[in-house]
């Protein structure tokens, strides 16, 4: 087995020092009657080559979404990554490491960490970011707990924008904690309908900008009502991109953000691994999740980085800690971190200007097919669309003609009464052609 | 062989480590081919970008006030510049790829090339989570399959793969716990945990909303019955035992845990971060197990990169598996589908799906990589897999216990643990030990955990070390155990000397916090 380096003779060698008779033997504290004496029922072991060839067979059943006119979005984006960036985070010294327990050796991974920091809380307008969490949605999720302990106060808002699984993974993990929320029904372009939900219990009020049907909206109001009720706003985005173009949260009066990073450094990759941001102000940094960096410096004076704060942490604090979270997403946050890096403030904001281009463009096409009714007034890289039939059909029927043509709402919200409503979003990648293509598969298939 | 191979240079020789300092300061700050490397904050391209984009042909003059007015503050580096930036960077890590990496319950084994070749094929890392479930077939396939794999070497009926870590599958285990017992109108308040466990244990369960309740521990270091009887109750939700528990010992009584926790119709919950010991020899199934997450990044070696991602699928018993979350894969019509709407509902009407645990549908880079390494191992070399990690931990015991003091007597599963009776009145402590194993080319131990022992130290140098690196590792800690003893007490106050920095002040940085770059 090509992992695994001990030969036979090692591994009697090693028997040998420990005065044990066989490997067998170093299991006796385990019951013999659940300890198998045989491997379990599965095929053996492969050589590389069979294993490429049956990962590469189930690879290749997948359209894979840079091989057709393809618009997809609703918190997933595709964009182009430089290959600098995954040469990078496949260096051993990246790939291959742990959490940066000992700082001494792990300097590398706490710069990176560092930089994200910095990258993160300039992005969002705030003033402190977290080292990552898992994603957009459980980001989402732990601030409106983060909100419930600043204000002790149990009720968590959810605007009629929100991602419909942000709001299903918020809801999962909040009233199980105490926290009821108050999901308001889907809509294009109604934040404004949170304001007459706020009361005396209302801890937080979560808004996502640009919202799932790519509405853009400037929060500033809402945030000044928000604050005058004494909760706290949370702005959730799932397109990074756009902080590139719009104005950022934290110039709008935002307390958290919980953004999906993906976007910027990361693939597709069917939903995950992606990568969770999360940004606040410093007054309310120890009631934050997450593994933090902070700079110090060593017993000769030289300037390093540390995990900080550990005291907020389940491995220190146990069942008083701010997050039972752990792991996080270390190497697509290192992703980001390069990608931006590369990027710069010059390219990000040429980038998002792109994304918005193609998206203008992409509204204008729509606009001209006979019975499509473009939704979404103020937007980014996203629109939605209303249709004279239902779009999960239409869009399986496309998809077979080789067109992906972007998100169902029924696919994420099938009670929501918007069966006829298409999610389209363009980037970067998407060519003029692709959106020819689009609009001629939907004229076609509308007539 | 011997075993008693003696340190490479003369051990306790007071001038050794300032032959070492007496080398000039560099006027630049760099060590060799060790940079001295800024921030990129610092590095100043301000208006420097590594990447050519085309000139937009369309402003943004539609959305008015709604655009950024003020600077991000973000620098930008050409492709040459980033590169050099990462690559000085990178080498100030330790690493599995260089050198043993022997922290305790953390699991740092190889990470096969292969597996990230095939995550990155077009057709699992360039396919969207909402694209048409007729063009993503064969993802929904590695996904049953891998589910597949989870279930049998298991022996549970039932996996939920949404879970983003270990921590986030604890999460949803005791989701699914909390609303089996809801579901019988049977609110529980008590979730007893070994004082042994993992943080994430405790902090799980209080963020489900309970009240957590630590169970004892023998002096043999399993979990105490008698302590465990005394506290189960009509009140008590869950039990949550580590297996191979965090002294790396197997909980003998397991399956007696088990069942006093389902007579007080609590659920059993296993933290499965150990799997790896027992993989293709236990299957936790036959143990009386209700739920186990299982760490992909652990026992099936999708890479760490430096604290994550990891894949933490739960695997759930019949009794819990009708409140696994959403989504899962299901076979319909010769195809394969996505449930991602929970149709049914239980007897009160409510739906059994608990909820949901995050946007989509779970870690598919890791899926790839986990299925990846099944393949390859196949059932024979899981098992080996095992047996080759215990075999290992138990040499390293047998080699290093006549200097250092074992906590636990007998052999271990996949990690060995020390405590520091045998620093006693040397003047160095284990922070101060592991600093100097740095020097000596190592990634120290897992230090301080588990908090049953005093001064732990946990090894586990897991089954893919050479057994040429686990004699070197030997003759490194001897050495530095027999300085210890014999005064040199300078070789690890000071230490590390060697490193890319010297030992960093922690307290300053949590006092004053410093947490981004300013101008």
């Amino acid at each position: 087995m090509r992992y695994l380096p001990l030969s036979d003779q090692d591994r009697s060698d090693m028997l040998a020092v420990i005065g044990a008779p066989s490997v067998d033997a170093l299991f006796e504290a385990v019951p013999s009657d659940v300890h198998l004496d045989q491997p379990v029922d599965l095929p053996f072991h492969q050589g590389e080559l069979q294993v490429e060839r049956a990962l590469g067979r189930l690879a290749a059943k997948n359209v894979a979404a840079g091989s057709v006119p393809f618009f997809c979005g609703a918190g997933a984006y595709r964009h182009h990554v430089p290959a600098s960036v995954d040469h990078l985070i496949q260096r051993s010294e990246f790939l291959t490491s742990y959490t940066p327990y000992q700082p001494e050796i792990a300097q590398g991974t706490l710069q990176a960490v560092y930089e994200f920091q910095t990258q993160v809380a300039a992005l969002t307008g705030m003033e402190v970011a977290n080292a990552s969490m898992y994603d957009g949605s459980t980001a989402a999720a732990e601030a409106v707990l983060m909100a419930a302990r600043i204000t002790r106060r149990s009720k968590a808002i959810l605007s009629p924008g929100l991602h419909p699984h942000y709001a299903e993974t918020i809801y999962t993990l909040a009233h199980n904690a105490g926290v009821k929320t108050d999901p308001l029904p889907l809509a294009v372009d109604n934040e404004a309908a949170v304001l007459s939900h706020l009361d005396a219990d209302t801890a937080c009020v979560v808004v996502q900008t640009p919202n799932l049907f790519g509405t853009a909206t400037d929060v500033s109001k809402i945030a000044e009502a928000v604050h005058a009720a004494g909760a706290l706003l949370i702005v959730v985005t799932t397109e990074t991109v756009s902080f590139g173009l719009l104005k950022s949260p934290g110039a709008m009066g935002a307390d958290i953000v919980a953004a999906e990073g993906q976007s910027i450094g990361n693939g597709l990759n069917y939903g995950g691994p992606y990568v969770g941001l999360f940004a606040t102000r410093d007054k309310y940094v120890r009631q934050m999740p997450g593994r933090v960096c902070g700079e110090t410096t060593d017993v000769a004076g030289e300037r390093g980085f540390v995990l900080t704060l550990s005291t907020r942490e389940q491995h220190i604090r146990r069942d008083k800690a701010t997050s039972n979270i752990c792991t996080n997403s270390g190497l697509c946050a290192l992703a980001f971190t390069i990608h931006m890096s590369l990027l710069g403030e010059v390219g990000l904001r040429r980038l998002a200007l792109l994304n918005h281009q193609q998206a203008r463009r992409l509204k204008d096409a729509m606009s001209a097919v006979p019975g499509v009714e473009v939704l979404t007034k103020r937007f980014f890289n996203e629109i939605a669309v209303r249709l004279p039939i239902a779009a999960a059909p239409l869009v399986d029927a496309l998809a077979a003609k080789g067109v992906i043509a972007g998100v169902p709402v029924s696919r994420l919200a099938p009670k929501a009464g918007m069966d006829d409503v298409l999610l389209l979003a363009a980037t970067e990648t998407t060519t003029d052609d692709d959106i020819a293509a689009l609009a001629a598969a939907l004229k076609e298939a509308l007539a | 062989m011997s075993a008693q191979t003696g340190p490479i240079r003369p051990a306790g020789r007071a001038d050794a480590i300032h032959l070492e300092t007496d080398k000039p300061v560099t006027l630049t700050g760099a060590r060799g081919l060790l940079q001295d490397e800024k921030l990129i904050f610092e590095l100043g391209g301000w208006d420097k970008t590594g990447v050519d984009l085309p000139e937009p042909e369309l402003d943004a003059s539609d959305l008015g006030d709604l655009v950024r007015a003020e600077p991000i503050g973000l620098p930008g580096l050409s492709e040459p510049e980033a590169m050099r930036h990462y690559v000085r960077l990178s080498q100030k890590n330790h690493a599995i790829d260089l050198a043993l990496y022997p922290l305790g319950s953390c699991t740092m084994k190889h990470n096969p090339r292969l597996n990230e070749r095939l995550a990155r094929l077009a057709g699992f890392a360039d396919i969207h989570p909402l694209q048409p479930i007729s063009t993503v077939q064969g993802a929904l396939e590695l996904m049953d399959e891998l589910s597949y794999w989870l279930t049998t070497l298991t022996g549970m009926p039932a996996v939920a793969l949404s879970p983003k870590a270990g921590a986030h599958g604890e999460l949803c285990g005791l989701l699914a716990i909390r609303a089996a017992h809801e579901a019988r109108g049977d609110a529980r308040r008590r979730v007893l945990v070994p004082t042994s466990a993992h943080g994430t244990n405790p902090a799980t369960a209080a963020q489900v909303g309970y009240l957590v309740e630590e169970i004892a521990q023998t002096p043999e270091g399993h979990v105490d019955l008698a302590d465990l009887a005394r506290k189960l109750g009509p009140d008590v939700a869950a039990v949550m035992v580590t297996n191979p528990n965090t002294c790396g010992l197997f909980e003998t009584e397991v399956v007696e845990i088990a069942r006093l926790t389902h007579e007080a119709g609590a659920y059993f919950y296993c933290d499965g971060a150990n799997f790896n010991a027992i993989v293709g020899r236990v299957r936790p199934g036959d143990l009386g197990v209700d739920a186990m997450h299982i760490n992909l990044h652990k026992t099936f070696s999708t890479p760490h990169g430096g604290g994550g991602p990891g894949a933490g699928p739960v695997v759930l018993s019949e009794a819990l598996a009708p409140f696994a979350p959403l989504p899962w894969v299901v076979h319909r019509d010769g195809a394969l589908d996505l449930r991602e709407h929970e149709e049914r509902s239980g007897e009160d009407g409510r739906p059994q799906a608990f909820g949901r645990m995050c946007a989509f549908h779970g870690q598919m880079g890791m899926f790839v990589r986990a299925y990846a390494y099944m393949l390859s191992h196949g059932a024979d070399g899981l098992r080996q897999v095992s047996g080759d990690a215990v075999l290992n931990a138990n040499y390293l015991k047998s080699r290093l216990q006549d200097v250092m003091s074992p906590a636990f007597q007998g052999y271990c599963m996949h990690e060995a643990l020390f405590d520091d009776r045998w620093l006693a009145d040397t003047g160095v402590s284990t922070l101060d030990f592991a600093k100097a194993m740095i020097d000596e080319g190592f990634h120290p131990m897992t230090m301080y955990f588990p908090l049953v022992v005093h001064g732990a130290m946990l090894i586990e140098p897991t089954e893919t070390e050479p057994k040429g690196e686990l004699d070197r590792f030997v003759v490194a800690v001897r050495a530095l155990a027999e300085a210890a003893k014999a005064g040199d007490v300078e070789r690890f106050k000071g230490a590390p000397f060697h490193a890319p920095l010297r030992r960093l002040d922690e307290t300053a940085a949590a006092r004053k916090p410093k947490l981004r770059w300013t101008a």
